[in-house]
């Protein structure tokens, strides 16, 4: 299982601007649940407090006000129910791939053999078998971004939080890489929710998509495209896919702010 | 899936190291000119100057030979690097852990911070006589008086360290749930570990002047002894001699922590990604 809900969530931070505190409003009452093995994208200019959202999920920030749940059960700080995927990978430069995988495995306490195993089996799994002793910098950023996963995955969460895994790589490695989380989602069934300002992919990823703006949920979308989605090229050229993205895209454009 | 990240790889910058590096001077070349010509200006010049108020080149090694052959150098050396070696030492182990306690909570920051900033402006030479006092002529105040100048440089480095490193990496070990202890250890200290060689380097040359400032101001001893005298008997070419050698070897010694950093932290000159040539 791994269903996770934001309750009436809400955030506000004060800023020092010009010697004036300000208080910011970072979220305002979003709730939103992910059902178990579903990939969730939330997208939404930057600023409309995606990221925060996500941080909050996992546990590197705090809320204001209102709640999140795993399966249920409130979470308090980070946990190994929740695996973070980070935007710029964020490996640690002095480790290799294998360790850096291996370093979220200790945290949840395993050790000697099941250790090294386990984390070749995910650097395996993302395609990695074989780099497994180049430290980061050795590392295309495609590459790191799969290292990043598979640290994430290894700890087996109930849920992957991935906060615009993709945003840092060029447009043909974002595309390889959209495909092989689609391949990870069909054989560990994870529950996915993935930040994203790239339109195209949070419709092809996403089973819905959560438009966000200003700090609240505005739109919830399905993506009426079937899995397994085996070839995003197809999948680009099919009616569901330009219909959806024009919907999100309308969402987007709702205030009409960006058209201006 | 094994075959895109193939693909990846070979897209990768440098990941086939065929292109001929550019072959220029080699550097050790440029050093070794830039010093032959100095000695060569200072013994043309430093000829013309009375030996009481300078000397030159050959005079100083007619002179270091004597000190070898008497085997008052090596002596002297010894002793003069005993306090060294200890107090230098000391500096070390106790500065790195400092300055991260510092950097890493707010409070101790708060609290003792300041104590690390005064004490690195510190006049340590106005002290010695207070230092003499507390401890003696002898082998400690020598230890004390370079410990106490070589361990600011490295816990303020480290403290700085600690400061600089990314919170994105911190978080990596929050969201793992490593404990303070584990953040600490295996991500703070791995981060901060090049302004940490930074401030051992940069201690070198303090410990080096405190370790003649001990000699002269305590039991007259080692190199610092060597100077003195000779000083006092006018015999400035043997006076040179230990200012020299001291700094050689002040020379060696952060080339050998350079070659220490590599091996610590191989990463760092690889993300640097230094020119060698």
């Amino acid at each position: 299982m791994g269903e996770v809900s934001l309750v009436d969530l809400s955030k506000q931070f004060t800023l020092r601007i010009d010697g004036e505190m300000h208080t910011v409003r970072a979220l305002s009452g979003v709730s939103f649940t992910v059902r178990d093995g579903e990939i969730v994208a939330l997208i939404g200019p930057s600023g409309c407090g995606k990221t925060t959202a996500l941080r909050i999920a996992m546990g590197l920030e705090s809320a204001s006000a209102g709640r999140v749940t795993v399966d249920g059960r409130e979470v308090k700080g980070c946990g190994h129910d929740r695996g973070m995927v980070f935007q710029h990978a964020e490996l640690l430069p002095w480790l290799s791939a294998l360790q850096n995988v291996m370093f979220g495995l200790e945290m949840k306490g395993m050790r000697g053999r099941a250790l090294r195993e386990t984390a070749m089996r995910y650097l395996e799994l993302v395609g990695l078998g074989g780099s497994e002793r180049r430290r980061p910098h050795q590392l295309s950023g495609g590459m790191k971004q799969r290292v990043g996963i598979a640290r994430a995955l290894a700890i087996d969460p109930k849920v992957l939080l991935m906060d615009e895994p993709f945003g840092a790589l060029d447009a043909q490695t974002r595309e390889i890489m959209q495909q092989e989380l689609l391949t990870i989602h069909a054989r560990t069934k994870k529950t996915i929710v993935f930040v994203t300002h790239d339109l195209d992919e949070a419709v092809l990823i996403a089973d819905r998509i959560i438009v966000m703006r200003d700090g609240r949920v505005q739109e919830i979308m399905d993506v009426p495209i079937a899995r397994p989605r085996d070839d995003l090229g197809a999948v680009r050229g099919t009616k569901e896919f330009a219909d959806t993205r024009y919907q999100v895209w309308k969402a987007l454009h709702a205030d009409g702010s960006i058209l201006h | 899936m094994t075959e895109l990240a193939r693909t990846e790889l070979a897209s990768l910058p440098n990941a086939e190291p065929d292109a001929p590096a550019k072959r220029g001077v080699p550097r050790f070349v440029i050093t070794c000119l830039s010093v032959g010509a100095l000695i060569l200006l200072w013994e043309i010049f430093g000829r013309r100057i009375n030996p009481i108020f300078g000397s030159y080149p050959s005079a100083i090694a007619v002179a270091f030979v004597d000190l070898v052959r008497s085997g008052k150098l090596l002596t002297a050396l010894i002793q003069s690097l005993q306090p060294f070696v200890v107090g230098y030492g000391l500096a070390i182990v106790a500065g790195i852990p400092i300055g991260l306690i510092i950097g890493r909570y707010r409070t101790m920051e708060a609290a003792f911070g300041i104590y690390v900033t005064a004490g690195y402006a510190m006049p340590l030479v106005a002290l010695v006589p207070l230092l003499v006092l507390w401890l003696g002529l002898g082998f400690a105040v020598k230890v004390a008086v370079i410990f106490l100048m070589s361990l600011f440089p490295i816990c303020i480095n480290t403290w700085l360290g600690v400061i600089a490193v990314p919170k994105s990496l911190i978080e990596v070990g929050r969201s793992f749930v490593a404990p303070n202890r584990v953040i600490l250890l295996r991500i703070i200290l791995p981060a901060t570990l090049p302004y940490i060689m930074a401030g051992i380097r940069l201690a070198v040359g303090r410990a080096v002047v405190a370790m003649v400032i001990a000699e002269f101001f305590t039991t007259i001893s080692g190199l610092g002894a060597i100077i003195i005298n000779s000083a006092n008997n006018f015999d400035t070419a043997t006076m040179f001699v230990p200012i020299i050698l001291l700094m050689v070897m002040a020379i060696g010694l952060n080339t050998l922590i350079g070659v220490i950093e590599r091996w610590v932290a191989p990463w760092q000159a690889e993300i640097a990604g230094r020119d060698q040539s």
